[in-house]
């Protein structure tokens, strides 16, 4: 049995409301291990951005606690826009986390010939973000968020402002990217069908205040092919999360 | 050189080499008409000079040195007035952005401020600070420092709030979120501010010279209009009006440079 490498405990969150206050997160427990692909599922209002916004550092939980292992951790954030500056080419925002480092910048670009082939992106480095196509962006995103070779990726459902042809085929990249990179990845999403096609547990979050309600392995093999889809256990486990959410 | 309106958006379509000869067409009637005006209208010459008259005055002012000197002591003051202006603007605005204490604090006196009209406050800086170049370059700041310092905090606060978000993720420091997130992310409002600051600045010099001073192209105005050499005061503010347009420009040279990534300033 190998440690994890986030243990989240009791966390709790409340933000401050016109009528007096709102629980976002009430007493919030889990623990991901490393290399696993974890799924946080839940309605909209159940806070779960909420919840990987605290994990990044982004927000102080009012109570309880969450570590990592070995120390404040390297953090890969996709979210649920592009989040491209417009001022920097594909290739620039890419290089952005190394550059904050300190790399310098031909090492930095070096890096990221690996990234650029493993998500697809030749010939379009030096576009500009409005010149690329909404699955082209995200692309971009998901390479800038695995340069820096982080502990942990946080995804904020990062497929959510694709279409729907667009979403379904960087499913099959990011299983292929996660298979290559041996990365933790935490996943933010509201569907069903996502979360059973990427990850190897799925976490569902209640509504306000959200709370988790069930903690599911899917053990569906992989790689999975959207052909599973239409399996009789692929079914089961899509009805037990529907009536987890409610 | 780039001396179009500010405006954004695709005009509509016209070939390049017509838009050329509008352009020429337009200043050629405009001289046309004038050169009508002094002739024909029985103007004396203290009032309205014929544009060749204009022409030989400036040739004149031009050879004996003068407008030479008085253009570059204007300058002097509207680039000087124009730095100390961005740089104190630049300064208070981003404290201000990110401080709603601070803008709580300073706000009224900058509205203030503003609720006064420099032209009528410019003898009493001239009173204060002496005829010399001191007084016009404070002039000068102060006309360009609201519009700069509030195209500064709307800059700065229209960093959209992801973006901060992804800089904290990485960690970055309060120095890169500044070098790398929130001066590229304000620039193209900065420089709008900078803009119009840059023609404001003509404006502040030209009115600190004609209240009270010895060198500069409103200085040469008030010596024209004393002498009746109405020529001369054409020649001045032909001079201010070349000046003006050559700030502004240079500040949309600049913009096309350094915005590059923005569709508007494609071809």
């Amino acid at each position: 049995m190998t440690d994890p490498i986030l243990i989240v405990h009791d966390i709790s969150i409340t933000f401050p409301d016109r009528n007096g206050s709102l629980d976002a997160l009430d007493t919030v427990s889990f623990t991901v291990l490393p290399r696993e692909f974890v799924c946080v599922l839940g309605p909209s209002g159940s806070g779960k951005s909420t919840l990987l916004r605290i994990l990044a550092g982004l927000l102080e939980p009012t109570s309880g606690s969450f570590s990592f292992a070995g120390g404040r951790p390297k953090i890969g954030m996709v979210f649920q826009q592009s989040n491209l500056m417009p001022w920097r080419t594909a290739l620039e925002n890419i290089t952005l986390p190394l550059e904050l480092q300190g790399v310098q910048a031909d090492e930095a670009h070096a890096r990221s010939q690996e990234l650029i082939d493993l998500v697809g992106l030749q010939g379009f480095e030096s576009s500009w973000p409005r010149d690329l196509s909404g699955g082209m962006a995200q692309r971009v995103a998901i390479a800038r968020a695995l340069i820096h070779d982080p502990d942990i990726l946080l995804l904020d459902e990062p497929f959510g402002s694709l279409d729907a042809l667009t979403r379904e085929h960087m499913w099959t990249e990011l299983s292929h990217i996660w298979q290559r990179r041996q990365k933790t990845v935490l996943m933010v999403t509201h569907s069903i069908g996502e979360s059973l096609i990427l990850a190897d547990r799925v976490l569902v979050l209640t509504q306000r205040p959200g709370k988790i309600k069930l903690d599911l392995e899917v053990d569906l093999p992989r790689p999975r092919a959207d052909e599973m889809r239409y399996t009789a256990h692929f079914g089961e486990l899509a009805r037990r999360l529907k009536e987890a959410i409610g | 050189m780039d001396w179009k309106l500010p405006l954004r958006g695709k005009p509509p379509r016209t070939s390049r080499r017509s838009l050329h000869w509008t352009a020429f067409a337009s200043l050629a009637a405009a001289l046309l008409g004038w050169w009508l005006v002094s002739r024909f209208a029985g103007l004396p010459a203290f009032i309205l000079p014929a544009p060749e008259q204009v022409a030989v005055r400036f040739w004149k002012a031009l050879t004996d040195g003068s407008l030479l000197v008085h253009t570059a002591a204007t300058l002097t003051e509207v680039l000087l007035g124009l730095l100390a202006g961005t740089i104190a603007a630049v300064t208070l605005g981003y404290a201000i952005a990110k401080s709603r204490l601070f803008e709580q604090l300073v706000s009224p006196y900058l509205v203030a401020t503003q609720a006064i009209p420099i032209v009528a406050i410019a003898p009493l800086l001239v009173i204060w600070f002496g005829p010399g170049i001191f007084s016009k370059v404070l002039i000068c700041a102060l006309i360009v420092f609201f519009p700069v310092l509030v195209n500064t905090v709307v800059g700065v606060r229209a960093v959209p709030r992801p973006f901060h978000d992804l800089m904290h993720s990485l960690r970055a420091t309060r120095g890169q979120i500044i070098r790398m997130l929130e001066v590229p992310a304000a620039l193209p409002v900065l420089l709008g501010g900078l803009r119009v600051g840059a023609t404001l600045s003509v404006i502040g010099a030209v009115v600190g010279e004609l209240v009270g001073s010895d060198h500069g192209l409103g200085f040469l105005v008030n010596v024209g209009r004393g002498q009746y050499d109405t020529a001369l005061v054409f020649v001045a503010v032909f001079t201010l009006i070349a000046l003006a347009l050559a700030l502004y420009g240079l500040v949309s040279f600049l913009e096309r440079k350094l915005l590059i990534w923005q569709e508007a300033f494609e071809r």
